[in-house]
């Protein structure tokens, strides 16, 4: 026999002793009865209004908590505007993105160099890049965070590599809540899910150093948000 | 040194430095303004503990369909998935792949697992270079010790001994900048993720139902571990498990709150094969290897199986009286605090460990913290009656024959109250002395008079 069998073998046995359920001590039934799904986790989770005004209010404090710069625009023509001041600022010479109708109408307008992750790159030449551009599934407004995955963002390392991440967003991809998020997640990729899904909630962080936070650990020091 | 002893020796110890207590005391307000600032936004923070657990005890009592519906979903999709009943066996088969991609150099985010089996030590004796990337976990790396805590594996120290390890090992130029310390292990650490040939992680969740791995962290090291090299391992126990993927959107947040104090972690990435095809970039092979190491016996313990529940967020080291003060090395188990106290004796052995249920205050503090809801003070308690009825101490098997001869005796008892107090009278000489025949427990406390006059002896006279 092996491990596998084994190991499932000795769980099987150890099953056939019950456990009492969570919170009624001493109550021993073998299967939960009414609460199994987590179906009502929006109830209990932060609470956040329905309208966009309320999303884009909710989001924009989370984002400066999370010292994330977010910037709710009314056009492409904005969104361009904006990061031109930002490449001009910080004085990009090399940018990382990937195939994208958002991307590559940006990536048209800034008149950079860039390093395409779509069809596979070279690291080091993606890390020397001064910012990395993607897309993204949603924008979560409970949590200030980005949710994108391999296949929305331009791969796993696009977002993470480069010292600062820039994401375009449509005003629709806003969503209100993790649940909603999650909801988006199997509407969307359903049964053939990417091989590597996020959630970015900030700019990287570390606390680890006398619980003293430091932007920037080992991922992008900034990361700036644009919603069109 | 036996660990009861050895444990007592350093506990001593570190009470009386109040340089860490300081220190720890320092960390641990920041984390707790933080946590309850997260936790009150929460509509129904209780609610959401009573479904967290369940949602962990519908995965642990059906642990096999999970297991088996996990490891069908990533093999189907590419993924390796590795089977280790002991630490022992799951070092060979990362050894194995390691060895077999001829790879030299290795770099990790951080796995608590990892610690369990002793990996870094069985790599290091092969020759292969391994480097912890989490930035906690490389300064204790650096200083060729274990993690003080789970989740802040350097909290014990201060940015002035972090500066002068730095410079030691790496020869940086000193700084008393926090920000300036990071970015010098951000720079090492970068070049080592473009060199390194195998990224090796832990996991905090495995989804039974999408056959993923979850990974949370702040730092953005265990994406670099999953982007860059070509070969990725992850460790994870058996009892890591939750039925869905939508279980996180409830899990993940919680995990956070009580874990950091934030509302959300920076990165919770999920990870489902390896490169897929169309993608750019990730690993060409995923490896996923699933460790019991006795997680079985402690699951078959019906009492206290919700120990598996466990998502070791670290609550209840934060919020523990003994872990604070004797601090998290005292314990010398790769899980300290409460959840460590109650799951070491299953994993390492009843006897051996049983002393660690005995350094508590039963104040119940991790019990409400703990959001999935593990009955942690009281699994301290089955520990203690188990021990005790597995191996009877003898000294309490006398003791008690012999209090029960006295208080048989109405004029045996009578009169020996009467030989105590007379013999009180005396002990002030020997008090906190080894002739103290109560020694144990003057040491350090006062013994409280016997009263004047029995509750017997106050009703006779008052009537």
């Amino acid at each position: 026999m092996n491990e596998r069998e084994l190991i499932l073998g000795r769980i099987r046995e150890a099953l056939k002793v019950p456990a009492p359920l969570p919170g009624h001590h001493g109550d021993e039934r073998s299967s939960l009865t009414s609460a199994t799904v987590p179906t009502q986790v929006r109830q209990w989770l932060p609470a956040i209004g329905e309208s966009f005004a309320d999303r884009v209010k909710a989001f924009r404090r989370k984002c400066s908590e999370l010292k994330a710069d977010f910037h709710a625009l009314d056009s492409e023509g904005d969104c361009v505007k904006l990061l031109t001041d930002v490449r001009d600022r910080e004085q990009w010479k090399r940018l990382g993105a990937h195939r994208g109708d958002l991307t590559d109408f940006v990536c048209s307008r800034l008149g950079l160099p860039i390093c395409n992750t779509d069809k596979g790159y070279d690291v080091a030449g993606l890390e020397s890049c001064d910012a990395g551009l993607t897309e993204c599934d949603a924008l979560v407004a409970q949590t200030g965070s980005v949710l994108l995955t391999s296949r929305s963002a331009g791969g796993r390392a696009l977002s993470v590599l480069p010292p600062h991440h820039v994401v375009l967003a449509r005003r629709e991809q806003l969503v209100r809540d993790l649940p909603e998020a999650f909801a988006v997640l199997k509407k969307k990729y359903g049964s053939n899910y990417p091989s590597f899904i996020s959630f970015i909630t900030g700019p990287s962080r570390t606390g680890d150093i006398e619980r003293i936070l430091v932007l920037g650990a080992h991922g992008p020091k900034k990361l700036t948000i644009c919603c069109f | 040194m036996k660990p009861a002893q050895q444990f007592k020796t350093q506990a001593t110890v570190m009470t009386h430095d109040l340089h860490h207590r300081e220190l720890i005391h320092t960390a641990l307000s920041k984390y707790e303004a933080v946590r309850d600032q997260s936790k009150a936004a929460y509509q129904d923070w209780q609610a959401a503990r009573q479904a967290a657990a369940e949602a962990k005890w519908e995965a642990v009592n059906h642990l096999d369909e999970y297991l088996v519906e996990f490891s069908n979903k990533l093999e189907a999709r590419g993924t390796k998935v590795h089977w280790a009943s002991t630490g022992l066996q799951a070092k060979e088969i990362i050894l194995g792949i390691i060895r077999e991609k001829k790879a030299r150099s290795i770099v990790k985010s951080k796995a608590m697992t990892s610690e369990e089996i002793h990996l870094n030590e069985a790599l290091a004796e092969e020759g292969f270079e391994v480097v912890e990337s989490d930035l906690g976990e490389f300064i204790v790396q650096l200083r060729k010790e274990p993690p003080y805590h789970i989740v802040f594996p350097a909290m014990h120290l201060t940015r002035g001994e972090i500066s002068e390890l730095f410079a030691r090992e790496l020869g940086s130029a000193p700084t008393q900048s926090p920000e300036e310390l990071t970015m010098i292990a951000r720079r090492v650490l970068r070049q080592k993720y473009i060199r390194a040939d195998i990224g090796f992680t832990g996991a905090n969740f495995a989804v039974a139902e999408t056959g993923m791995i979850s990974i949370t962290e702040n730092e953005g090291n265990a994406r670099l571990t999953a982007a860059l090299p070509k070969v990725m391992i992850s460790l994870l126990g058996i009892e890591k498990v939750v039925p869905r993927l939508e279980d996180l959107a409830l899990l993940l947040p919680m995990l956070s709150t009580i874990g950091t104090g934030q509302p959300l972690t920076c990165y919770n990435s999920f990870y489902g094969g390896p490169r897929q095809p169309g993608e750019p970039d990730g690993p060409d092979e995923f490896h996923v290897v699933l460790l019991d190491n006795r997680r079985t016996e402690l699951l078959a313990d019906g009492e206290q199986r919700d120990a598996l529940h466990c998502i070791r967020c670290g609550g209840c080291l934060n919020v523990c009286p003994i872990f604070r003060n004797v601090g998290g090395h005292t314990y010398h188990t790769t899980y300290s605090g409460p959840i460590g106290s109650v799951i070491t004796p299953h994993l390492r052995g009843l006897q051996e460990w049983k002393h660690l249920s005995f350094a508590s205050s039963l104040c119940g503090a991790c019990t409400e913290t703990c959001p999935v809801k593990i009955n942690l003070h009281h699994h301290l308690l089955h520990n203690r009656r188990n021990a005790a009825r597995q191996k009877p101490s003898m000294f309490e098997k006398v003791a008690f024959k012999l209090f029960a001869f006295v208080i048989n005796r109405p004029s045996l008892y009578r009169s020996s109250k009467r030989a105590g107090r007379l013999l009180q009278i005396f002990h002030p000489l020997v008090k906190g002395t080894r002739f103290d025949p109560a020694y144990a427990w003057t040491k350090t406390r006062d013994l409280p008079p016997i009263a004047r006059q029995t509750f017997k002896e106050y009703w006779r006279q008052r009537s």
